[in-house]
Order: structure tokens, then C-alpha cells, then sequence
């Protein structure tokens, strides 16, 4: 197996309160998982806020370094404290897309700027009708066009436009990974599913390994291959997504899909909270337990 | 008369005259409803689809540039009959919070943030309920208990308590005084699935208790599917279609609407799901004719060239959409 990521045993550990304070918040709790680069797949991260998905996402991408555990792409450890020619290399690997595309753009800024200083900075191609085809080639990838998006500023695109332009962006380089983190919950419901489906096609089309990170069990369901749900820093169920969402065996996991709601039976209100597993869940919380695999090789944690 | 509000071809728009030039944004664009006694009415829409316009007129909280251009708006609480823009000012700001209020998104923003909860409770509800200071706490305490909230988050400031507990705390606010209309302005959007079931059930049940109207603004089909009793779909500062929930869900007569409950993906289905081309439209320069034609899947010549009136359909459904025969029904497909 050719290891593309490979997260070990991370840990991440921020410090609360004042200045001298000595309270330690658990973000990130002993998470381990293995990307394959020559099976592309969507790797679905879901928990709710405060689970931590955030800050893992952020420690693969380098931006925040891990307490204990390594993060290794390629054979190499890229947490932190690379220097400029390693974080180079790596971000040329690995790119984000971040959750509001509103926020992520400079609004004073036209929108191809972004693009031509990724392709001269990451690329090193100074030939300006390169840079051109280039830019080209991957907005249609994203289906847009070249023609669309010069000259313009953020608030001339719609939500959906500019998620696909950041998509875009991150392709550039030819990525093995995209880090996406909430790329669809800022996005208009009736151009939502336009980007899951990017996604998806990046995986089939182009072999692009996903990091899909989201609360939203429906699209997990939709795309993923392989999920782990996070509760507090910990993993409480790993393994295929189908399966597991399916079926979840994880009482927290349970509680997530109970509180999904359905629109099978539209105009009779299910609104009545899932009491006995909340209370399970409380009960649990906090308690480390032990991870036991089952037969469909999921994970799941569980407490003696 | 069993209708709370009764608007009337109302037309707000913001209209902006700078150096000659005029430019006119027609964020509510001839808008008929009415809106029961004891329902929950939905008001599902994208960004810039005019939704939260609307509220404001509703909540007589215009602003300039926003003006009311045309058509009428009227509350019947029962007790009291008000045109909030043919009164006098003062007359409307004396029935706010008793008789209208709202639960607005930012839970942190509302509440504030160096004053104790039970401070805000006076600040907000106090005048309102006219009662004296001592008589106000137990009632105040009453209500919490009747929502399950514990009466010590009176002595905790915002910042101590969660994203959710804070929402609840906004619900008791706009609850306290038992008003007659109560507007929601995406309450659930930044909460975590499980908290947002249990507030959305918590406003269900507040409802049901004191028999109020609930204008329920959220671009979530899910949570409208599951807390509203009616709903009124707007696209680009109209209301193209509206309905009972159930069957808007099964069968809707307008091509957007079977775009949005379509779309949406569920556990147990992996059938493909696609988006609607083009992007919805800037409000300043809409397309002639019907506004959804540019991006409609059955949109014909006279879609671009006429605008379809919202017409009654029967079975307490309204729908603007010359085609709305070639809709097909969905009931199948969400089983």
C-alpha cells in the first residue's frame, strides 16, 4: 500500500483559561487513520462543533502543529515545522477549501488574482498565456469557464460559483488531497448539490483523494467512502460509510442519525428529542473505552 | 376573523436616488398571504430571495432606503386591529414584544454580553408585561420552568452558556409576554443537528402551549417539512408557490419547489442528486417575465415574456407558474 497520509496517534491540546492558567483542553484525542494514494476515495470526518474536526483538518494542512503523534504524507512529517521548500512541496500535495467562500475571497481582490499567483508561486510558470491555459483547464474541471470568472470581483459570483472557483484553485497544482472542510453549509440550497457532485467527480474523474469534513449526514451518505465520526476529540466509530450510517452501532452515532430530519413524512412534525440515547451519550462521555472492530471491519468504540 | 396578518399586494422595495441616478431593488415584489391564527408558516427561500425584507416589513422595522411602495398590511391580535404603517409610531412600539416579538439568529448578538440574562429579561420584557419589578421574577421563573430551562441561567452571563442554551434563552425572551405573532428568523441555522431538534421541538411545544402564529423563516427544507404547518416558497422577491406542508412535499406545482425538495439527499438513498443551473438572480436587474425562467428545466416563450400571477389551485394551495401541470408529483420519489 502506498500511503498518501498517514495520521498517528495525534494529539492536540490547547490551553485555557489565562495566561497562567494550567487547564488543558483535549481538541484532538489519539486520532489515526491511513489515506491510500492509489485508491482515491472521500474521507468523510463528521462531528458536531467542538468535536475537533476543525482542528484535525487544520493540523494535516500544517497550520496548527499536533501535541503528541505524528502526520506523515508521503513517507514524510509535515506537522508544523517544515521549512519553506518541504511546505512548498507539501502544498503543492495538499490543498483546502474552506467553508465560506464569501470570507475566503478578498472582496477587493479579482477573483483571478487568486488563481494566477497559485499557478506562478506553486507552478513556477511565468509564460503569462501558459498560466492562462492552465487556469483554464481547471475551472473546467469545476464547470466554469475562463470567461466567467476574469476580471471579477467576489460579489458578482454566486456562493456556488465561488466555491467552485476556490475548488479550482486548490486544483491548480494537481493536488493528491483536498482538505475540505464544510464546503457546502454557506452554499444556496439549490446550488448545494452542484458541489457535492464536484467532489465526487473529482474522486471518479481526476483521482483526487477527498477530505470531506461535515455535520451533514445525508451528503456523508451521498459520497463518502470510508467516515469517522468524532465526539469530543474522540473517535467513537470508524470504517465504510454505507454500513455505518446504515446502521450506526455507536450510541453517539446513533444519536446523530435519530436527530437527522426526515422529509418522508412532511407536515407531521417528528420533532420529539431521542431522550434514552442522549442520556446514553451522557453517561458515556468522557470515558475512553476501547475500540473493537467488527466483522464489516468498522470500529467502534466502546466502554467496559 | 381567524387571520393574524392579512397582507395585501404589498411592494417594498429599496429605493436609492444618488447623483440622478435612481435604482430600485424590488425586495418584495406584490406579496399577497395571510397568515392563520395557531399555524406555523414557513418562509423558505435562497439568499437575496427577499425573505428577510419581508420580515422586516412584517415587523414594522423598515429602514430607509427600504420604503413600502404599494398594498396594505394589517394585524388582528384579537384585542387590538393595527395597520403598523398608518399609526403612529408609538401606538406599534407599545404592542412590540407584548403582542410581536422574535427569535432571531445570532443568539450572541441579542443577548447582551455584560449583562446577566436576568437583566436582559427585565430590559426586554418588563415594560411589556407592565408589571412591577417584584411581580416580574416569578413569572419570569414560571415561564423558564415551563421550558425546561433551570431558573439559574437568570445569574449567568451569555458568554457561560452554550450555543444552544443561549437559543433557548432567546426563545423565553420572545416568549415570555405570550404574544399573539412570533417572528423566527433562522433560530436552528448555527446549532448542531441534536440541539436543533431539541430547540425545534421546543418552539413546536411554546406554540401549541399559547396557541400563537410563528413565522418561521429558514432555506432548511428539512426543518420546514418538520415544524411548519404551511409554506410559502419565495424566489427572487416573490411568492411563487404556497401550500400545506405535506402537500408541498409530495406534490409540488412549481418547478423550483421540486427542484428544492428533490435535491435534498437522504440516508438510505444514493440516487444522484443535481443542482439548477445559473444562479439566482440580482434583485436590481430581475429577468422579465417569470423570474425563474432563466434557470426553469419547462420553461417556454411565454415564461420570458409574461410574468404568471399566483393563482389559487384549490386544496389551500397558490401557485405562479403557467406550467404547473407538467410538474410531476413527488411522492413516490421521497418514500
Amino acid at each position: 500500500m502506498n500511503k498518501l497520509l498517514e495520521v498517528k496517534n495525534v494529539v492536540k491540546k490547547f490551553n485555557t483559561g489565562g495566561l497562567f492558567s494550567n487547564k488543558k483542553l483535549t481538541a484532538v484525542n489519539d486520532v489515526s487513520f491511513t489515506l491510500d494514494k492509489n485508491k482515491p476515495e472521500i474521507f468523510t470526518i463528521i462531528g458536531e462543533s467542538g468535536s475537533g474536526k476543525t482542528t484535525l483538518a487544520r493540523m494535516i494542512l500544517g497550520l496548527e502543529t499536533t501535541t503528541h503523534g505524528e502526520i506523515l504524507h508521503e513517507g514524510k512529517r509535515v506537522d508544523g515545522n517544515a521549512n519553506r521548500s518541504t511546505r512548498m512541496n507539501f502544498m503543492r500535495s495538499v490543498q483546502p477549501v474552506f467553508q465560506n467562500p464569501f470570507e475566503a475571497f478578498n472582496p477587493l481582490k479579482k477573483i483571478d488574482q487568486y488563481l494566477v499567483s497559485t499557478t506562478k508561486e506553486l507552478l513556477q510558470i511565468e509564460d503569462d498565456e501558459e498560466v492562462k491555459t492552465i487556469i483554464d483547464d481547471n475551472l473546467q474541471k469545476v464547470g466554469l469557464s475562463h470567461a466567467e470568472i476574469m476580471g471579477r470581483y467576489p460579489h458578482e459570483l454566486s456562493g456556488g460559483q465561488l466555491q467552485r472557483t476556490a475548488i479550482a484553485r486548490a486544483l491548480i497544482c494537481n493536488p493528491s488531497l483536498l482538505v475540505a472542510d464544510e464546503p457546502v453549509s454557506m452554499v444556496d440550497a439549490s446550488l448545494k448539490m452542484s458541489i457535492v457532485n464536484l467532489l465526487q467527480s473529482l474522486r471518479d474523474d481526476f483521482g483526487v483523494n477527498v477530505i470531506y469534513i461535515t455535520h451533514d449526514l445525508a451528503t456523508a451518505y451521498y459520497i463518502s467512502d470510508r467516515i469517522i465520526i468524532m465526539q469530543k476529540g474522540l473517535v467513537v466509530e470508524m470504517g465504510p460509510a454505507r454500513p455505518i450510517l446504515d446502521d450506526p452501532k455507536h450510541p453517539y452515532s446513533q444519536l446523530l442519525k435519530a436527530s437527522v430530519l426526515s422529509i418522508a413524512d412532511a407536515g407531521n412534525g417528528q420533532l420529539a428529542p431521542a431522550t434514552d440515547l442522549i442520556e446514553i451519550v451522557n453517561r458515556n462521555e468522557g470515558q475512553i473505552g476501547k475500540m473493537r472492530t467488527y466483522e464489516d471491519t468498522r470500529q467502534v468504540r466502546e466502554y467496559s | 376573523m381567524s387571520d393574524v396578518l392579512t397582507v395585501n399586494k404589498l411592494k417594498a422595495y429599496y429605493i436609492m436616488n444618488y447623483f440622478g441616478t435612481k435604482r430600485e431593488v424590488r425586495a418584495v415584489d406584490n406579496v399577497s398571504l395571510t397568515i392563520r391564527k395557531n399555524e406555523i408558516y414557513g418562509i423558505a427561500g435562497e439568499s437575496s430571495s427577499g425573505k428577510t425584507s419581508l420580515i422586516k416589513v412584517f415587523a414594522a422595522a423598515m429602514r430607509p432606503p427600504f420604503e413600502i411602495v404599494d398594498g396594505d398590511i394589517k394585524f388582528d391580535f384579537g384585542d387590538v386591529k393595527i395597520d403598523p404603517y398608518a399609526e403612529d409610531k408609538s401606538k406599534v412600539d407599545a404592542l412590540r414584544w407584548s403582542h410581536f416579538s422574535y427569535i432571531m439568529q445570532g443568539s450572541m448578538s441579542v443577548l447582551n454580553p455584560v449583562r446577566k440574562i436576568g437583566k436582559t429579561f427585565e430590559d426586554f420584557a418588563l415594560k411589556p408585561m407592565g408589571v412591577s419589578k417584584a411581580a416580574f421574577k416569578p413569572l419570569v421563573i414560571e415561564h423558564l420552568e415551563k421550558l425546561k430551562l433551570s431558573p439559574d441561567i437568570l445569574n449567568s452571563y451569555p458568554h457561560e452558556l452554550s450555543g444552544g442554551m443561549r437559543q433557548r434563552v432567546t426563545i423565553a425572551l420572545a416568549t415570555v409576554c405570550r404574544p399573539k405573532f412570533i417572528i423566527a428568523d433562522e433560530p436552528t441555522t448555527a446549532l448542531d443537528v441534536v440541539v436543533q431538534k431539541e430547540v425545534l421541538s421546543m418552539i413546536r411545544g411554546i406554540q401549541q402551549e399559547m396557541g400563537s402564529s410563528v413565522v418561521f423563516v429558514t432555506h432548511d427544507m428539512s426543518v420546514h417539512a418538520n415544524i411548519t404547518d404551511r409554506i410559502g416558497i419565495f424566489y427572487a422577491g416573490r411568492l411563487v408557490e404556497e401550500g400545506p406542508t405535506k402537500l408541498m412535499f409530495e406534490q409540488p406545482k412549481h418547478p423550483y419547489t421540486y427542484h428544492l425538495v428533490s435535491s435534498i439527499p437522504r440516508i438510505g438513498d444514493t440516487q444522484r442528486r443535481t443542482s439548477l443551473e445559473g444562479k439566482p438572480p440580482s434583485l436590481a436587474t430581475p429577468p422579465n417575465g417569470c423570474r425563474f425562467h432563466p434557470r426553469c428545466p419547462i420553461a417556454t416563450d411565454k415564461c420570458s415574456q409574461e410574468n404568471p400571477e399566483l393563482i389559487d389551485i384549490g386544496q389551500g394551495r397558490r401557485v405562479a407558474c403557467f406550467h404547473s401541470d407538467k410538474v410531476k408529483p413527488l411522492a413516490e420519489a421521497i418514500q
